[in-house]
């Protein structure tokens, strides 16, 4: 197999452990102010996040240095590109990550409610853009001959580039909603959680149908079977995890959604192959893992870097959740 | 508005935002995790929960700063796509390699075992939790490590071709092996230790003066910190000077412009102020103590030193006319101060080495009460001591390679530049406030009382 194919893949499987795994701690961020009014509450909400929300993020971190390194066209042309929204994004972030660390770390509860706010923020406005970012890649934006972006922000806004941005929200608000209900045993709480995640479910599966109706509409992303398959299979992925929630929420429903996230991921992975980046003006100005990619020498050290690197990454990590598998109730002893 | 001048300055203000945390971070971890060694090993039962204590105090010192660290950090990461997309597509077979190296090897490590150590106090055994600390002091390390390693290629590079209208990589282990990182990264190592060593020292000092019930414990602190921060300035002395010697070959331009160097010299003086007059070419006034330069570099009282105007000709032959000097002033100055903290530094670690070792720190009440003063030197001097590094290699990207108007990416505005430098300023303003705010806070509310006697 060519290094290139196995770069592509590499970096499919990192935003597909990116979304999963970031995607139920963006969701637990966004649901936190409505499942509790009370900062108790919300901590406990928080602690469930704490431990693994930073290595989380590396995901994301590291699918930027693997496409910096495997396909630095796609990495220059992507990110000043997306300028304005990757600036928002940033900011977003930066707000999360400070609130974990800050929030706990004065009683005032002004200061509290204005660090919980970042976290909100900092969860549904990256939620938001990845949609935006990942529906507009298969749209296809207006890059030249030169692999230069040719529009300005507004352009990158579109009805359909909204819609996911929208579907992200609500897939992530549901998948971290059936996290929750993993790992928290206030009975009252609980409840709340399955409430809102029905909800935000219902309306996931509503707005993902939409979605594949202008995917269809905007892309050919559907026309290939493997990809349409892996839409469809989405579909039915997370409706039997929405049910099996409905119900009773554990184990299988967060599993279900976990599976609709990665076969959503990958399915536009295997529509967009061998593109990376779509080009409106002219298919053939597309950006592809053999006009962007690095030479065969980078790749091949790379290769044998990620294939050293990542079991072990994926080693500690699980450690991880092992480690932080009990339930948390209110009256655990505080971390630190 | 100029989209590249602003660029630059984006740069340079989110790297020095970032250069705040990062030393403070690399070293700090080192110190938590000889603490906690401490702690696991101590068999002194009353000192076994002064020393937990200690751990967690300086822990979240540590990881307020280092989620400052973090989150500015991926603002750079994501900088190079963003504003110099140019530089991203000549040099990405090359640079990409070690930022992907750098997030598989080094972040992983330190975010997951941080999460680990922070909430695991009592879900691991305390020989485990202490193996997470060191875990997260390598992680940090090798972060720094892989991130020099594509820095050093910027400054002098190596294992390369142009070829395909951009540099491709043809020797990753020339790449990792650069003679470049060796200084830049034991450098950058003991500059971490110095930070954390001076924050330990204003940190005990404060507490030891306002916080009686802490004393026993800070003095013993006082005594620590002075040793890591001497061992942490001596090293920085040694890598400095080191790698200074190897700039002579490596990067002339930037070693004439340290030291406002403007002619041919031997034996060289070495200036000890300037006034710079960067338009004529020449120092308008100047102190001088005659040969040192030259036997700083050289061992010895003899030997040429090229100068700024010649080095400047002859790169204009090599590469086309043009003005190849970096901002002599800039570079002079910075060098004196980054040069001059370090002095300053060394002498605290002495003095308060010598007077906690001879039991006499009641004699000089002055100097602790004024140490939490000195905070701000080692972050000057690495502030300053970045502003060489990559100050002195402009007009270059990379040198040789491309230079910085080159890297730039062509389709943003220079209004949305603007709006991003203010937006990122603003906001690492008002963290900075924050995290300073809580820390200090945490400082002066937490005390460390030991129970019974000392052994």
């Amino acid at each position: 197999m060519d290094y290139q194919v196995i770069w592509f893949i590499l970096i499919t499987v990192l935003f597909t452990g990116f979304f999963f795994l970031e995607g139920f701690d963006y969701g637990v961020g966004m649901l936190a102010p409505f499942v509790s009014k009370r900062e108790e509450d919300r901590t406990l909400i928080l602690r469930t996040i704490g431990p693994v929300w930073d290595g989380n993020e590396v995901w994301m971190i590291t699918a930027g240095g693997a496409l910096f390194a495997a396909f630095p066209h796609v990495y220059a042309t992507m990110f000043s590109t997306f300028y304005l929204a990757l600036f928002l994004m940033l900011v977003a972030l930066i707000l999360r990550g400070v609130a974990f660390e800050l929030r706990t770390k004065e009683k005032c509860p002004c200061w509290q409610k204005t660090w919980d706010a970042a976290i909100f923020i900092g969860s549904i406005v990256p939620a938001f853009l990845w949609g935006v970012a990942v529906t507009d890649l298969a749209a296809g934006l207006p890059i030249g001959s030169n692999m230069i972006y040719q529009g300005n922000f507004f352009d990158l806004l579109s009805l359909y580039s909204i819609l996911g941005g929208l579907v992200f929200v609500l897939v992530f608000a549901y998948h971290g909603a059936s996290f929750l209900q993993l790992r928290l045993t206030d009975k009252g709480l609980l409840y709340k959680i399955q409430g809102l995640g029905k909800c935000a479910g219902g309306s996931a599966v509503m707005a993902y149908v939409l979605y594949l109706l202008l995917t269809m509409e905007n892309t050919d992303l559907l026309a290939r079977p493997c990809a349409l398959g892996l839409f469809l299979a989405t579909a039915v992925f997370f409706l039997a995890s929405l049910c099996r929630f409905a119900k009773k929420p554990g184990k299988s429903s967060f599993i279900l959604s976990a599976l609709a996230i990665a076969s959503v991921t990958v399915g536009f992975f295997a529509g967009m192959f061998p593109r990376l980046m779509v080009s409106s003006l002219n298919p053939d100005w597309s950006l592809t893992i053999t006009n962007a990619s690095s030479t065969e020498y980078t790749l091949s050290i790379m290769t044998v870097a990620a294939f050293v690197l990542v079991p072990i990454v994926l080693v500690y990590q699980i450690w991880t959740y092992y480690i932080f598998r009990k339930r948390l109730c209110a009256d655990d002893p505080a971390h630190h | 508005m100029d989209a590249l001048l602003l660029s630059r300055w984006q740069f340079a203000i989110t790297t020095i935002y970032h250069f705040l945390f990062v030393p403070l971070t690399l070293g700090l971890t080192i110190w938590v995790a000889l603490l906690e060694t401490c702690y696991v090993r101590t068999q002194r039962p009353h000192w076994k929960e002064p020393c937990r204590q200690l751990v967690k105090f300086f822990g979240t010192l540590f990881l307020i700063n280092f989620s400052l660290g973090v989150v500015t950090g991926i603002v750079q990461e994501f900088h190079f796509g963003m504003n110099w997309s140019e530089y991203s597509r000549f040099m990405g077979d090359i640079f990409g390699a070690p930022l992907a190296l750098e997030a598989l090897t080094a972040f992983f490590l330190e975010s997951t075992f941080l999460g680990i150590w922070m909430f695991g106090w009592d879900k691991l055994s305390p020989k485990v939790h202490c193996l997470c600390a060191w875990l997260i002091a390598i992680g940090s390390n090798l972060s720094a490590f892989w991130i020099l390693v594509a820095n050093s290629f910027m400054q002098h590079p190596v294992g390369y071709v142009v070829q395909n209208g951009r540099a491709e990589m043809n020797d990753f282990l020339a790449l990792i092996t650069n003679p470049y990182v060796v200084g830049e990264y034991s450098h950058a190592l003991f500059s971490g230790i110095s930070t954390a060593g001076l924050l330990v020292l204003a940190v005990a000092a404060w507490k030891y003066v306002h916080d009686k019930a802490s004393q026993d414990v800070f003095r013993h602190v006082l005594k620590a910190g002075a040793i890591y921060l001497a061992v942490g300035v001596l090293g920085v002395m040694g890598s400095g000077h080191m790698h200074t010697q190897y700039l002579a070959e490596a990067n002339p331009m930037k070693l004439a412009s340290m030291e406002a160097l403007w002619e041919n010299e031997n034996p060289a003086p070495f200036a000890v102020a300037a006034v710079v007059n960067q338009y004529e070419s020449k120092n308008d006034c100047e102190i001088k103590i005659p040969a040192l330069f030259s036997f700083m570099l050289y061992n010895k009282p003899e030997g040429e030193l090229k100068g700024i105007n010649t080095i400047n000709a002859e790169m204009a032959a090599k590469y086309g006319n043009g003005d190849y000097r970096p901002d002599v002033f800039g570079m002079f100055w910075s060098f004196r101060i980054m040069v001059g903290c370090g002095g300053a530094m060394l002498l605290i670690a002495f003095a308060v080495g010598a007077l906690t070792h001879l039991n006499r720190l009641e004699q000089y009440p002055w100097l602790l009460k004024y140490l939490p003063l000195t905070l701000p030197l080692p972050f000057l001097a690495n502030t300053a001591g970045w502003f060489v590094t990559e100050g002195g290699r402009q007009p270059w990207l990379v040198v040789g390679l491309q230079k910085t108007s080159e890297g730039l990416s062509q389709n943003i505005t220079g209004l949305e530049v603007f709006l991003t430098m203010a937006g990122f300023t603003l906001l690492y303003l008002v963290l900075i406030v924050a995290a300073l705010y809580v820390a200090v806070r945490f400082i002066k509310k937490t005390s460390i009382p030991v129970e019974g006697r000392d052994a």
